[in-house]
């Protein structure tokens, strides 16, 4: 049994500062078996996440990006119809009527999609359902038979059931309010922007290179920036982002070059507006508090 | 919370073993609104069996990631674990306690004299018992705890009830929205194969239908114009009203927005600016004259003759929020309603007395205007506007 202080540490080391929160949530999610919802705003690294999970359990991530009108056919399988047309015709050509029916509802002209992928896996891998949020409610409704049974019924084909239970990630931008039944099932956590300590020792395993006290400074000024009234909250990849462009300028004072500071926080700042609310000035005086 | 607590919490000798404890937190926060039920009281021991129960912050995050499922339960839960486990206020040490959810109570009571403390509502108390006789359900009830929802909208004043507001309003402007043509348009998710269409493609293959074409019902959007009111008379109302208002732009791009007192403005540019504060100013340049007189026929006449005229189809919806008091001669009301309502619009007239006790529609512009209204409804309070959503999606 390990420990989540252990999984932790193994995140850790593949490339992740978990907070504390979100690795017990996880340990917990892995003991339990249960699929693991986490809710956050964008850029906190819930996607992340899932990457380095099955990295560190060597196993794969199968992926499935929620969308608005995403349905059955698209999550779950589908026919393809084409191939079941061809083979319909070549038998009728070639006389062998009889057995087409069986043929073509077989496993050979099934396109199996992310959860039909995800159940049928000889390792357990990782399946990240992204943005659960963005897709339908009655989509919510197919997930949930699946996440508490593990099986899935194709009515021409018969029951699939589970050969590994996958270890399943739910991430949700909290544009819409989730179903009761399907939080329920989750272990929920809350992904929040990280604290400073977390946030240095983020910005340190991805860019060793770079002077323990410009991280200190990008740090604070990136925290200082959220407090800003702004429309696109700058998350963690753009303070990575932004720690990347001011070592490729080679700054290592936030308050030593003006210019390329203001240019840099394009790596920041992702609308018009935010632009517009941030001139020199204010860059300027978040960087002087934050040196 | 920065008070280090003693890790052992002192129990009455009556209570029981771990699991008795165990329920009678699950019970203390059902008292507090977490949704828990029996399959997460056994998720919780199953998740206590995987960490070490005796380090109290293990517990904490364990218990707290199987037993949240919503980022304000998440929020909270750290206070409420430690009122349970660690309460200063629990009980007093050989104390009885008759049973475990006595003790879960007090928690509750304190836990609202605390958040009460901190509050962030800065609305008035109910105080003003003169008058109580005008008002029906709008009026808050003397309960410390505030239900927002049935608040008359002239006491919502703080930014988190606007934001509310805007919340209910965006709901109901997507209700409104989603109307279906009986038409059929190509659409590759559509319900319907177009066989039409199959079976001209399918020449080039042969005759086989190898590619398949399908069609739906294409939404065909209403159209939303809202006169809003903001003479004397509504100024209380006004700035929820605004923020209403607000809230139905948003939801679609279509949607149109005026305001009147004894002129007609059209807000519909400065409320969709982006830049909140550039907003306020140019509505208050706009509003010149906020909160004076009303003249509603006279703007209905001037909305018939200019905008009307552009705008206003039979796929529109018209939303009127006023009180209906008017210095106009009341037959103004009436034509121009009737004028309007020849260009096939849909009219809907949201008057914030209407939520009051005994409202009778006797104001002379209010009893003109009533034939002509698709729904004549109150709003009053947010509960009443949100109401108003299958309402509004049926007409």
């Amino acid at each position: 049994m390990s420990d989540w202080r252990g999984l932790q540490g193994d995140l850790a080391a593949t490339g992740y500062v978990a907070g504390d929160d979100l690795a017990m949530a996880l340990h917990l999610a892995l003991m339990l078996e249960r699929p693991l919802l986490l809710e956050g705003a964008a850029g906190v690294g819930k996607t992340q996440i899932a990457r380095t999970l099955a990295s560190l359990r060597d196993t794969r991530l199968i992926r499935l990006q929620c969308y608005e009108g995403l349905d059955a056919g698209h999550a779950i399988y589908d026919w393809n119809y084409q191939r079941q047309l061809l083979a319909i015709r070549a038998a009728a050509e070639t006389g062998d009527a009889a057995h087409v029916e069986e043929r073509i509802f077989s496993e050979r002209y099934l396109l199996v999609r992310p959860l039909l992928e995800a159940i049928r896996q000889p390792v357990r891998p990782v399946l990240l359902i992204d943005e659960i949020d963005r897709a339908d409610e009655e989509f919510e409704a197919y997930l949930l038979e699946i996440l508490s049974e593990y099986q899935i019924s194709i009515p021409e084909l018969g029951t699939i059931t589970a050969t590994t239970k996958p270890i399943v990630i739910l991430t949700s931008n909290a544009t819409r309010d989730l179903s009761d039944a399907l939080r329920r099932r989750c272990i929920y956590t809350y992904v929040d922007y990280p604290d400073r300590a977390t946030e240095i020792a983020i910005l340190r395993m991805h860019h060793p290179g770079l002077e323990a006290r410009l991280i200190g400074q990008i740090v604070a000024f990136v925290q200082a920036l959220r407090k800003e009234d702004l429309e696109k909250t700058p998350g963690v990849a753009e303070a990575l982002d932004f720690a990347a462009a001011l070592a490729g300028l080679g700054i290592n004072d936030l308050t030593q070059d003006p210019v390329a500071l203001q240019a840099s926080l394009v790596t920041l700042l992702k609308t018009q507006n935010d632009r517009a609310a941030v001139p020199t000035e204010i860059a300027q005086r978040l960087a002087g508090k934050a040196a | 919370m920065a008070r280090v607590f003693k890790p052992v919490t002192r129990f009455p000798q009556r209570a029981g073993g771990p699991a008795d404890r165990m329920a009678g937190f699950m019970a203390h926060l059902r008292l507090n609104g977490l949704r828990v039920g029996v399959e997460e009281t056994g998720k919780a021991l199953a998740a206590l069996a995987t960490v070490q129960a005796t380090e109290v912050a293990e517990t904490r995050m364990a218990l707290k990631a199987v037993l949240t499922s919503s980022a304000d339960d998440f929020a909270r839960f750290d206070d409420l674990f430690t009122a349970y486990w660690h309460n200063p206020g629990r009980e007093r040490a050989g104390q009885a306690q008759t049973k475990s959810g006595s003790g879960a109570k007090g928690v509750l009571a304190l836990d609202h004299a605390q958040s009460s403390g901190a509050g962030t509502a800065d609305r008035p108390d109910s105080d003003t018992t003169g008058e109580a006789d005008q008002s029906g359900e709008g009026r808050r009830v003397g309960s410390r705890v505030t239900n927002l929802l049935s608040v008359d909208l002239r006491h919502v004043i703080d930014p988190a009830d606007r934001a509310e507001a805007e919340a209910v309003a965006a709901r109901l402007a997507r209700a409104i929205r989603d109307r279906r043509s009986r038409r059929l348009k190509a659409d590759h998710r559509g319900a319907r194969p177009d066989l039409r269409r199959i079976l001209r493609a399918s020449l080039s293959t042969g005759g086989e239908p190898i590619r398949l074409y399908r069609r739906a019902r294409p939404e065909r959007p209403a159209r939303l114009v809202v006169l809003l009111d903001v003479s004397g008379s509504m100024t209380v109302y006004a700035p929820i009203f605004l923020a209403f208002v607000k809230g139905l732009m948003t939801a679609d791009a279509t949607t149109d927005a005026y305001l009147f007192h004894t002129r007609l403005v059209r807000i519909t540019d400065a409320l969709r600016d982006p830049d909140a504060l550039r907003a306020v100013n140019r509505l208050s340049l706009l509003a010149q004259g906020f909160g004076g007189g009303t003249r509603i026929g006279g703007n209905l006449a001037a909305f018939n003759h200019s905008y009307g005229k552009r705008l206003v189809s039979g796929r529109s919806m018209v939303v009127i929020l006023s009180d209906g008091f008017d210095t106009d001669p009341p037959e103004v009301i009436g034509q121009e309603l009737a004028r309007l309502k020849k260009r096939g619009c849909r009219i809907v007239w949201l008057n914030p007395l209407k939520g009051w006790r005994d409202y009778q529609p006797v104001a002379a512009g209010m009893a003109a205007a009533l034939p002509y209204l698709d729904l004549f409804a109150a709003a009053n309070t947010l509960k009443s506007l949100a109401a108003l959503e299958p309402e509004l999606a049926r007409i």
